[in-house]
């Protein structure tokens, strides 16, 4: 089973004494952060979904988006581009509370890389943030408006019933960008 | 000897290089007398400007502060004659500051040197720079923008100059010259350089080929960066964009060239000058103009 684990951005800057200012930038702060997140997320063994919460987050600049999200994703293996590899222990990252103006620092990192992220915005709605292709994109929106469960389920909701929709959620299962179980392909979910 | 540099009337981006011509020459040691006292006006480049040819110098400078009491207490007030009486031998008693008067200043002249320098930066300008810029007609969200063109113009001082540096912002009334209302930030140090803080990534290429021009070039028009990490780099790729989105200029002057990214109301200005005279670090020069209703 998962275990979600919500990481408040704003007790790992505490933590990483940076908690006079509400805004993540600079790169030295972006790594006192990450220490700290991946200091946090070395507590939970096994399969975990770690939530990071930007909600009370101010600004956040190209060099802590880098040192943050695009590494943190990196070093477990999520997100990363489709003919990656990724490591057999799965971890699953998901970003909550992301404005307008953290996305405008956020996508062109995850692109530089070719990572990809999910993010659930306050109403429970989600995206996917990164580079995706559209195959990917369509096969995980499937994947969000059925909620989940065998191939066949998830397929009654395709328009265009002729897509090889299994290698499309293998794809995105290898991305960490849903879940794959014995019950079939997940979307993130933390509650 | 002593060698007199006259700081200009009106002192900008573009007449600072006459104070640069006249100290090109010069061995690093030789005994400079900074005159300003007919300056009248000084845009945040200028300001930080000379505070960054004080520190460039090993010998400390004489500083002849402005006569006119306008301009000594404008000066003061954005904070450059507190950092200068630090850098320079002041001829005569260095003037206190007037309470009173109006001020353009976003931001004061700001040393940076350490990590906590840019986080004070960022987080002290954040909510004036939104009245600002919706005041510019620019919506609200873009203020987020601004702060981080801020940030990552001021950590390249920290991670690629080698040394300390300046930061100053204000905003102005260009009716006259543009028909609008502008911000402009200016970030300036006096450490390594691009071409001596990218030279190791661009031996393949030639060394004869990689000159300051080319090393301006390569880092804002290629993203290329010192380090080998694919992740870095970002930070003037996002400063283009975001100055490209709200039809600002950027320019950048280090060592012997300055690169531009021109927007058309600035048309006719370079996109890249190549010998001027030497001066060491790195200068930013971001102007962004009020938005026009569309």
């Amino acid at each position: 089973m998962l275990t979600p684990m919500p990481l408040d951005l704003r007790i790992a800057l505490a933590r990483a004494e940076c908690d006079l200012y509400s805004n993540l930038v600079t790169r030295a702060t972006g790594r006192a952060v990450r220490g700290q997140l991946e200091h946090m997320l070395s507590e939970m063994e096994g399969h975990r979904l770690a939530v990071l919460d930007f909600t009370h987050v101010g600004v956040l600049d190209f060099s802590c988006a880098d040192e943050i999200v695009a590494k943190l994703l990196l070093r477990f293996g999520a997100g990363l581009p489709a003919h990656a590899e990724a490591p057999s222990a799965a971890s699953y990252f998901m970003f909550r509370g992301l404005g307008e103006s953290h996305l405008e620092a956020l996508e062109p990192v995850l692109e530089r890389h070719g990572l990809a992220l999910v993010a659930e915005a306050a109403d429970g709605s989600m995206q996917l943030v990164g580079t995706v292709d559209a195959g990917e994109l369509s096969a995980w929106q499937l994947v969000v408006a059925s909620g989940g469960g065998e191939l066949s389920a998830i397929a009654s909701y395709a328009d265009d019933q002729s897509i090889d929709l299994h290698a499309r959620l293998m794809a995105l299962a290898r991305r960490r960008l849903v879940i794959q179980t014995t019950a079939g392909f997940h979307p993130l979910r933390h509650h | 000897m002593t060698t007199v540099i006259t700081v200009p009337a009106s002192l900008d981006d573009v007449s600072f290089e006459t104070m640069l011509q006249a100290v090109a020459d010069l061995p690093g040691d030789a005994k400079l007398m900074i005159d300003a006292r007919h300056s009248r006006w000084a845009s945040p480049y200028g300001l930080i400007g000379m505070l960054t040819l004080a520190q460039s110098r090993s010998e400390r400078p004489t500083f002849m502060p402005p006569e006119d009491p306008n301009t000594i207490s404008y000066w003061a007030r954005a904070g450059f004659l507190a950092h200068a009486e630090k850098l320079m031998e002041f001829h005569g008693t260095a003037p206190k500051p007037r309470k009173s008067g109006e001020s353009n200043s976003l931001l004061d002249v700001t040393p940076i040197a350490r990590t906590e320098d840019v986080q004070y930066v960022v987080s002290h300008i954040q909510e004036r720079s939104k009245v600002i810029m919706e005041t510019l007609g620019f919506p609200a969200q873009s203020s987020m923008g601004f702060s981080v063109v801020l940030s990552e113009s001021c950590q390249n001082i920290i991670e690629h100059a080698g040394g300390p540096g300046w930061v100053s912002v204000q905003a102005y009334d260009w009716t006259k010259r543009l028909g609008r209302r502008v911000v402009m930030i200016a970030v300036s140090d006096s450490g390594i350089g691009f071409r001596k803080s990218l030279e190791n990534r661009q031996l393949p290429l030639g060394a004869d080929r990689f000159d300051d021009g080319g090393a301006l070039e390569s880092a804002v028009l290629r993203a290329t960066s010192r380090f080998t990490d694919p992740g870095r780099g970002q930070g003037l790729a996002g400063i283009r964009r975001y100055l490209g989105k709200w039809d600002g200029k950027l320019t950048i002057r280090s060592g012997t060239a300055r690169i531009g990214i021109i927007p058309k109301w600035a048309d006719g200005e370079p996109a890249l000058t190549k010998n001027l005279p030497h001066f060491p670090g790195a200068q930013y020069l971001m102007v962004i103009p009020e938005l026009l209703p569309t």
